[in-house]
């Protein structure tokens, strides 16, 4: 499943009024546990067949000493498995009246607001693995390249209901360049 | 194919469009392109060319390369006789290719500049390139070549168009009328590079380093194939520059801004009102004492990013003033630094940086030699960032990312963590509602 929208940006558009001086607390999402399941799966897939393939070929070329070097994809195996879980549980994303907040990172933490008016293109994206656990990716696009909005794992249903409001409120609040 | 055979008319009571074709010497730049690639090909393999042109009988030689002239001659012709333009009451139309059909619909309301540029060998023939600057354009979007007269007559039409007056009187609107602003003396300019670290630093290395080499190594090829490109850099960032920004002027009229340079090549460069994203105000080190500054600007779309390559600092943000439309350039005093313990983040550099927020613009200064000041109006933002990284989180600081259409970001580092969230949320409602009061694209639309 994919699906691209366009939002067209009208010129000039009249932005809606509504915005308010204090905004109260947005309310925050994270991302659906499939996303955790997936990043870990996709860290022992890679990792185990390395060790084994290690061990195994140094081992037999090289001595049985030479083996313990399959402790270094095991050990990051071991390494990243707690990582995966606290990067995905500092993901999170908030609608508010006028913009999309999405914050994420542990060490680097990084926040990003982007007004609706602002947004040139929702692309919604699964890939095979993805459609698998029942993803789909979520980017944003500005006409800043260096915007960086992306939702890298929702729901289809929520990715879709997602894709359509960020149109309908970018058109309603258009504002292009 | 019949020349003046355009499409149909698309609107009735429009008129119908009409096609034109670049000038009739256009051909003769594209007849390059073959002997190009035949003198490529004998650069790049010297000895291999000698010794097959000699291979060859004279008769052969003579026949081969009047073929190739004539081959070229026909592409030169063919390609100008298949490229056609028409300007019609939303866009502007390229159509060209003879095998591959390409058909540019540029619109005008989409414009962010128009350049009229003029090399040194169009200028004796007396015409010039038309270029509009839309995000997404390339080389091939531009007409060239058109009669000077033609080209400031089509780029009076198109911004005529493009700010929003009726297709009837569009043609009629004619050049807007201009007011100088800044006028770039010879002299000034000359000193200014010569007070540019960088121009020394190439030079001494162009003089320094090869024959270092040569002590080392004795060979020949390493000598020319460091000291070229040294010399050549050293020759572009000082005489080079000199050429492309002599007679640097900046003017004011109701279709935009002016910037008119060039010794060789003209170009003129025109960006209509309400198209400049960012803004930035940069003193090297050297030019401080005279109290000089080079003004840079980003358009999205555009390659020029130079507004006044030397002025006193008061002309430049009396400059500024007149682009950015109610922004007032904040004094040094006026901004902010970072708070003392961010030197344990960047030690001694972060005296330079520095931030300033007014109803208007978002200004960010970096820099402690070579000091940048960066403003971006709050109708230009796409998008507010904040960064932090586990050092800057020890030491209670964040940074503020702003970015522009221009594919620019301007970073105001090392802010106070607490004071960079609320800038963040306050960014991003200033920008909402920075748009409110900005000038509607087409700007002469009432």
């Amino acid at each position: 499943m994919k699906g691209t929208s366009m939002s067209a940006a009208s010129a000039g558009g009249e932005p809606v009024p509504g915005g308010t001086a204090v905004e109260p607390e947005p309310a925050w999402r994270g991302l659906p546990r499939a996303v955790l399941t997936l990043r870990r799966l996709l860290l022992v897939l890679w990792m185990v067949p390395l060790a084994v393939a290690v061990g195994l070929l140094l081992g037999l070329l090289a001595g049985p000493a030479w083996a313990a070097f399959a402790a270094l994809p095991a050990g990051l195996l071991l390494w990243g498995w707690p990582l995966l879980g606290r990067n995905w549980r500092s993901w999170r994303y908030a609608e508010r009246a006028d913009d999309l907040l999405i914050q994420r990172g542990v060490l680097w933490r990084e926040e990003t607001v982007v007004p609706y008016g602002r947004m040139q293109l929702v692309e919604v994206e699964s890939g095979p693995l993805q459609r698998k656990f029942g993803l789909a990716s979520l980017q944003l696009h500005t006409a800043a390249a260096a915007t960086d909005a992306t939702l890298p794992g929702l729901d289809p249903r929520e990715a879709e209901r997602l894709r359509d409001r960020l149109t309908e409120l970018g058109e309603a609040r258009s504002a292009g360049l | 194919m019949n020349p003046t055979d355009g499409p149909p008319a698309e609107a009735p009571g429009a008129g119908a469009v009409q096609e034109r074709r670049l000038h009739p010497v256009t051909p003769l730049r594209r007849a390059w392109a073959p002997l190009a690639v035949g003198a490529g090909w004998a650069v790049h393999d010297p000895d291999g060319v000698y010794r097959r042109v000699t291979d060859l009988a004279v008769e052969t030689l003579l026949l081969g390369g009047a073929g190739l002239v004539l081959a070229a001659a026909l592409y030169g012709f063919l390609s100008w006789w298949f490229t056609h333009f028409a300007v019609t009451g939303t866009e502007l139309r390229i159509r060209t290719g003879l095998l591959f059909r390409r058909t540019a619909h540029i619109r005008l309301d989409r414009l962010q500049a128009v350049d009229v540029n003029q090399p040194l060998l169009a200028r004796v023939a007396g015409v010039a390139k038309l270029k509009m600057d839309v995000i997404g354009t390339d080389s091939k979007d531009e007409l060239a070549y058109l009669s000077e007269r033609d080209a400031t007559a089509l780029r009076a039409e198109l911004l005529a168009r493009a700010a929003g007056f009726a297709p009837e009187t569009a043609r009629d609107v004619g050049e807007a009328p201009v007011a100088n602003l800044v006028h770039v003396p010879p002299k000034q300019l000359a000193l200014s590079l010569l007070l540019t670290g960088t121009t020394w630093v190439l030079l001494v290395a162009a003089l320094a380093v090869p024959p270092l080499l040569w002590l080392a190594t004795h060979s020949i090829g390493l000598l020319i194939g460091t000291g070229l490109p040294l010399l050549g850099a050293a020759g572009a960032s000082s005489v080079g520059k000199f050429v492309k920004q002599y007679d640097w002027r900046v003017g004011a009229s109701p279709d935009g801004l002016r910037l008119d340079h060039g010794l060789l090549d003209k170009e003129h460069e025109t960006v209509p009102p309400g198209r400049v994203q960012t803004v930035r105000i940069v003193e090297p080190l050297l030019w401080r004492r005279r109290g000089w500054v080079r003004v840079e600007l980003d358009v999205a779309g555009s390659s020029n990013s130079v507004l006044v390559p030397v002025a006193p600092r008061e002309l430049a943000v009396s400059v500024i003033a007149r682009i950015l439309p109610g922004v007032t350039v904040p004094e040094p005093d006026e901004l902010s630094r970072p708070p003392a313990r961010a030197r344990w983040c960047l030690p001694v550099w972060w005296r330079g940086h520095g931030l300033a927020v007014t109803d208007a613009v978002f200004t960010a200064r970096r820099g402690l030699l070579c000091r940048t000041l960066s403003l971006v109006p709050h109708a230009k933002v796409q998008s507010v960032r904040l960064t932090q990284g586990p050092w800057e989180r020890r030491n209670g600081v964040a940074g503020l990312h702003v970015e522009t259409g221009a594919n620019t970001s301007v970073a105001a580092r090392l802010r106070d963590a607490a004071e960079a969230e609320l800038l963040l949320q306050a960014q991003a409602d200033r920008s909402r509602t920075g748009r409110r009061t900005a000038r509607p694209d087409r700007w002469m639309a009432t």
